[in-house]
């Protein structure tokens, strides 16, 4: 046979893909509930490197297995290196890079807001708008539960904050995958 | 049965026969169980020769490598070891003893977070929390040492635990670990592209590391190298993976790599990685590294592939199961070997023009490389070699043709210095039968010489044969090539008198200064009973090369 001939693979045709996907990823983690896992991963992100984004843990319908959602950045992190990387984990069981489409994603955050007079009713539009709950209130604040995308939060900091932003607590998103129409 | 004594059966399940170790504190009950326990201990002298014993067992007998340490700064004296092992992928299960439960977290007498400190370099570890889980975890334990890609576990036993009364049931079969899968089987798709591939390459290269020898797969290594007229390489840890010298042999790769090795890479059009993963001292600069070439990448850690070097056929696998399959498709393809002429013309003339080689004496001082050919010629190329890090290292690397896996037995990954003692006292306890030397360096023995006692008291008789040049070499020669010649501290004085050392620990002490006896004094050595310790005083200021300059591109190696 010929070298060269079209049953051979040519070398100048092989192509690797770019390891950086440019967009943010959701990290669907089944692990072990056992103690020290957290440390572990934590512990590989911090010496690989990576930075999470936000990280969200709890249970599962599984009392052994817990789930730990993780947010990365796909324009700074390969995001194959570090899913390679989470498996080599003996207590991580699976891991899902969730497609954004295919997937149904919620984070709940605490706002707490100063509220004058004045501001008071616009701020009570926006939670309206946004369909928050205002959870708490005093003279002077208003403290506002907000649950939505990640996006649909930071916009919602983004409006109350002209009025005084005086504490805000984060979850960290949690996702799920999407069922599909027979299931 | 005492929860101890669990553990020891269940070592013994697992096939141990040798546990290096020390005994303290916490991990008492364990010395306990095995002064009844039909196991051998060899009581090193130092946590850290413990560790490093187990991995020089571990490497010369392809079996899991066992060490014991106590709390607190037994545990935390193995680290170095723990570390080295997770860096060569050396299979090996280490067992600390911990304070008892309610101690834990209050800053205890001897209380080192031994888990928590060895997380980032360990493949596994395991804080015991309940006594019954003692025997599952060591057997978990060796399992997960033992398979995939190697490496260090650590099983972390609370004393009182280890006290209690718990039943043992052997264990039968492997332990299921839902999130510990490891692969085996290379996917045939991806074996069948990269034999399309290779049989259209032009310049290929077959770069292999010590994944090869940790899947005991150097047969199939060369027969793949073998089924054409393909270039190997080997790295610092895959030597012996494929018989040197041979005429498709290029010598070692990387840093002090031989020239045409380092310009095969950087001319090849494929690059057929096998067990190796593009380590810095490979690659030198990344951005300028085999730039014509594209990469075929075998391993069974798929975190490695693409991991420095983006592959375009990766091949996830075990080297014994994929090179078999992989010599298979490219045979069927039947690719024309004359396409390869001009490749091995080229490489001829690098080889013609950029042989390995050295200036003698011309009195009888001894050049260090002189004494490898030496040890070479003395040993008939077949002993087991461990060595410290160094000069010595590379130069023992680049001039002693390593024919055979698990002969060559040294710190790759981590560099750590003082290995070579402690890792030829193991592999001697794992191979008794054959000759085993360390050949060490000055800076580096006298990190470990206390391993001079665990060797003259168990009466394990292996040979030092100790590069001694003053200096430490390596550090002095970039002192001198990068630092402008600044020396600061790599001067070793007068001290120790090695002779004196060796002797005080009951070893034979013996010294050459004459490049005429050096033979000689090696045969004189070997053929001694017990432990010998030569002390041979080379050139003190010979520099290591050829050399890529940290950072830069092979193309670019000096001397």
């Amino acid at each position: 046979m010929e070298a060269g001939t079209p049953e051979l693979v040519k070398l100048e045709d092989l192509q690797v893909g770019s390891a950086l996907t440019g967009r943010k990823h959701v990290l669907s983690l089944m692990v072990e509930n056992k103690p020290g896992v957290l440390a572990r991963i934590a512990g590989l992100f911090a010496r690989r490197g990576f930075n999470i984004d936000s990280l969200a843990v709890g249970p599962t319908e599984d009392p052994e297995v817990s789930r730990i959602t993780l947010t990365l950045d796909g324009a700074v992190h390969p995001i194959d290196q570090v899913t390679k990387q989470l498996h080599k984990l003996v207590n991580v069981i699976k891991i899902r890079d969730m497609e954004p489409d295919q997937t149904i994603s919620r984070e709940m955050a605490l706002f707490r807001v100063q509220a004058t007079v004045e501001g008071r009713a616009e701020i009570m539009q926006f939670a309206d708008i946004f369909r928050a709950k205002i959870v708490d209130v005093s003279r002077r604040a208003l403290t506002i539960e907000v649950t939505g995308s990640s996006e649909k939060i930071d916009s919602f900091e983004r409006m109350v904050r002209p009025h005084g932003l005086i504490e805000m607590a984060r979850t960290g998103e949690v996702a799920i995958g999407r069922s599909r129409p027979d299931q | 049965m005492r929860a101890a004594d669990a553990l020891c059966e269940a070592l013994k399940a697992e096939g141990v026969e040798h546990v290096f170790g020390i005994p303290g504190g916490a991990n008492l009950p364990t010395y306990d169980a095995l002064y009844d326990a039909d196991l051998i201990h060899i009581q090193s002298r130092h946590e850290q020769g413990a560790g490093h014993a187990a991995e020089g067992y571990a490497k010369a007998s392809g079996r899991v490598g066992v060490a014991f340490a106590t709390s607190g700064p037994g545990a935390t004296n193995l680290v170095t070891a723990i570390a080295d092992a997770m860096m060569d992928s050396v299979p090996t299960v280490f067992i600390t003893g911990q304070v008892r439960t309610e101690l834990i977290g209050t800053d205890g007498f001897q209380e080192a977070d031994v888990t928590g400190i060895t997380m980032p370099v360990v493949k596994h570890s395991f804080l015991v929390t309940d006594p019954r889980q003692i025997p599952a975890y060591i057997h978990q334990a060796f399992h997960i040492a033992s398979t995939g890609r190697p490496g260090p576990v650590l099983v972390d036993v609370p004393q009182d635990l280890s006290r209690a009364d718990i039943e043992y049931e052997p264990a039968q079969g492997a332990p299921n670990l839902p999130g510990y899968k490891p692969p085996t089987e290379g996917n045939i798709k991806q074996i069948r592209l990269a034999a399309k591939a290779l049989a259209n390459a032009r310049r290929p290269v077959i770069y292999g590391g010590g994944g090869i020898i940790n899947a005991n797969a150097s047969e199939e290594f060369r027969r793949f190298c073998l089924s054409d007229r393909l270039p190997v390489t080997l790295t610092v840890m895959g030597l012996g993976a494929f018989p040197a010298p041979h005429e498709q042999w290029l010598g070692m790769l990387g840093m002090h790599g031989t020239r045409t090795a380092n310009y095969a890479m950087d001319n090849a059009d494929l690059i057929v990685a096998v067990g190796a993963r593009f380590d810095d001292r490979i690659t030198g600069k990344l951005a300028e590294f085999a730039p014509r070439a594209k990469f075929v990448h075998i391993d069974i850690d798929p975190a490695e592939i693409s991991k420095n070097v983006p592959a375009h056929i990766p091949i996830v696998g075990d080297a014994a199961d994929v090179l078999p399959k992989l010599i298979g498709e490219y045979e069927r393809l039947g690719p024309d070997p004359e396409r390869l002429d001009a490749w091995w013309k080229q490489i001829d003339a690098w080889r013609e023009e950029y042989p390995l080689g050295y200036e003698d004496s011309e009195d009888a001082e001894i050049k260090p490389q002189r004494m490898i050919e030496a040890l070479y010629k003395v040993t008939e190329g077949d002993a087991i070699i461990t060595s410290d890090v160094g000069q010595h290292q590379m130069w023992c690397a680049q001039y002693y043709n390593f024919s055979r896996p698990r002969r060559w037995i040294n710190s790759g990954g981590l560099g750590t210095m003082g290995f070579g003692l402690p890792a030829a006292i193991g592999a001697k306890v794992a191979k008794p039968d054959d000759t085993v030397v360390c050949l060490a360096g000055d800076g580096s023995l006298v990190m470990v010489c206390q391993e001079f006692a665990t060797a003259a008291v168990h009466d394990i008789p292996v040979k030092v044969f100790l590069m001694n040049n003053g200096y430490m070499g390596m550090v002095r020669q970039w002192q001198e090539l990068f630092w402008d010649g600044r020396y600061k501290s790599v001067e070793m004085g007068d001290s120790p008198d090695w002779v004196k050392l060796a002797e005080a620990f009951g070893w034979t002490g013996m010294r050459c200064t004459d490049k005429n006896e050096v033979e000689d004094a090696m045969q004189a050595a070997l053929d001694a009973e017990g432990p010998v310790l030569l002390d041979v005083q080379v050139t003190k200021t010979e520099n290591c090369f050829p050399m890529i300059p940290a950072g830069a591109a092979a193309r670019d190696m000096v001397g």
